[in-house]
């Protein structure tokens, strides 16, 4: 399966998983919503441009805030974390050329731990600029540090069990460089 | 001139990141003050319809609660029939020829129009209901809308076949209301922690209440017809630094399993906002 494919069927899985399944579940807790979807952003290949990302990252939010209707909602914090992703891809890859050689990021690919510092950091940069608009919007202080505490927490675990459950068999390439 | 065509190539990608977040916050911003996005009509057939094949496999599950609701509101309306009251013979015979005036010459106020949830979210801040029912059948912006239970929300998003539902649980949510005995008018809101329950302002602290005290639409509201349930008294605490109790509701509708509807349509609105819109004569 091409790269193209693949990622297109991921793109509308997530989404209908986050509409129809992580959104729909009664809250446990107000600071408690079970994010996963933007996991598609961290899964994309080492090898798309960097606009093709922000492109990408833009219509996945765009089109969860229609489905939820709040248009934009989520479609900055997943801009934002598009924009962000070279730059830690640069500093966190220890073995030499393991993004030629590896086609996305995996634990595979990246090493457990700075794949898990990958994830990690992006969960909780999107986590936190979505609260912090939904804070400016209303609410107080406590609610945005809980929420952004308990969102994360659950999302960490919600794509620990996405890691485990859908292993993504990464082939070496060799002939590449 | 070259050299701004330079800048723009070296940082395309950053300016492109700012643009695509500027782009979204504006969204966000304008659908906050006038609730209607961009694109809704679109967006809304196309989510609609998804909604709705996915609705087509979820309302098996809810078959059975559904027939008990219908049921128990058929028995309502069966004891509500002309055949459970004896009216005396009366010798002339009566010809209703307009739906607008009834014989006794009442002017139709509400007109109601039934209506399919195919989607409805609880566990955001701000939820949604989405009705199978547009503008092509009927539907305008801040009907009412109304479960068998209770109310549920307002219309604010129509496209052609489809209709977006501002729930009650929302934060932005506002829906005149009163005390069912005391006649007392307050606003009901929902402070965003439970889907069961919803907050009664505005109420003063001389007022009698007891838990248990049902809370229903008040006559004030434009779009609700006075009297529907909203909730029941659930916990009753004083403001301290106002002269207003804060009552907590329990709310009448299930938001968890809304599957029909009503509609509810105030005729005689337009009139009433025209006249209200007119500037003052007398002063």
């Amino acid at each position: 399966m091409s790269l193209l494919v693949k990622n297109i069927i991921r793109f509308i899985l997530f989404i209908l998983m986050q509409v129809y399944v992580l959104s729909q579940i009664p809250p446990l807790h107000q600071f408690i919503t079970p994010y996963l979807y933007f996991l598609f952003i961290l899964w994309l290949p080492f090898t798309i441009s960097r606009f093709g990302l922000l492109l990408v990252s833009f219509l996945l939010g765009i089109t969860l805030d229609y489905f939820l209707s709040t248009p934009g909602l989520h479609a900055a914090p997943c801009v934002l974390i598009a924009y962000l992703r070279p730059f830690l891809i640069n500093i966190l890859i220890s073995q030499e050329g393991a993004e030629l050689n590896y086609a996305e990021p995996s634990i595979k690919s990246m090493g457990f731990a700075p794949y898990s510092l990958y994830v990690l950091v992006f969960t909780f940069i999107h986590h936190f600029y979505l609260v912090l608009i939904e804070w400016l919007q209303f609410g107080n202080f406590l609610y945005f540090l809980g929420k952004v505490t308990a969102t994360t927490g659950v999302s960490l675990l919600l794509i620990f069990v996405t890691e485990m459950l859908f292993f993504r068999k990464q082939k070496f390439r060799t002939n590449t460089a | 001139m070259k050299n701004i065509f330079v800048f723009i190539r070296r940082y395309f990608n950053f300016l492109f990141f700012v643009v695509l977040q500027i782009l979204s916050i504006v969204l966000l911003v304008q659908y906050n003050q006038t609730h209607q996005a961009a694109y809704a009509g679109i967006a809304n057939e196309i989510t609609g319809s998804i909604n709705e094949q996915y609705n087509k496999i979820q309302n098996y599950f809810h078959l059975k609660e559904n027939n008990r609701l219908l049921l128990e509101e058929n028995t309502r309306l069966k004891n509500l029939l002309k055949i459970n009251f004896e009216d005396p013979d009366s010798a002339r015979l009566v010809v209703i020829d307009s739906l607008i005036r009834d014989t006794l010459g009442h002017q139709r106020k509400y007109m109601w129009l039934p209506a399919k949830v195919i989607n409805n979210t609880v566990a955001e801040q701000m939820n949604y209901v989405t009705l199978h029912r547009g503008a092509n059948q009927g539907v305008k912006k801040d009907m009412a809308v109304v479960s068998t239970k209770g109310i549920v929300g307002t219309v604010i998003d129509v496209s052609e076949n489809y209709s977006r539902v501002m729930s009650l649980l929302h934060r932005n949510s506002k829906v005149s209301s009163m005390l069912k005995n005391s006649k007392m008018i307050g606003s009901v809101e929902w402070d965003g922690k439970d889907p069961h329950y919803i907050t009664l302002r505005n109420i003063p602290k001389s007022t009698p209440v007891a838990k248990g005290d049902s809370v229903v639409t008040s006559s004030y509201s434009a779009n609700f017809p006075s009297d529907l349930l909203i909730g029941t008294v659930d916990e009753i605490a004083k403001d301290p630094i106002s002269n207003f109790f804060i009552i907590r509701l329990k709310t009448a509708t299930n938001f968890y399993s809304l599957e029909y509807v009503n509609l509810v349509e105030n005729v005689q609105w337009d009139e009433q906002r025209r006249l209200e819109a007119a500037p003052i004569k007398n002063q």
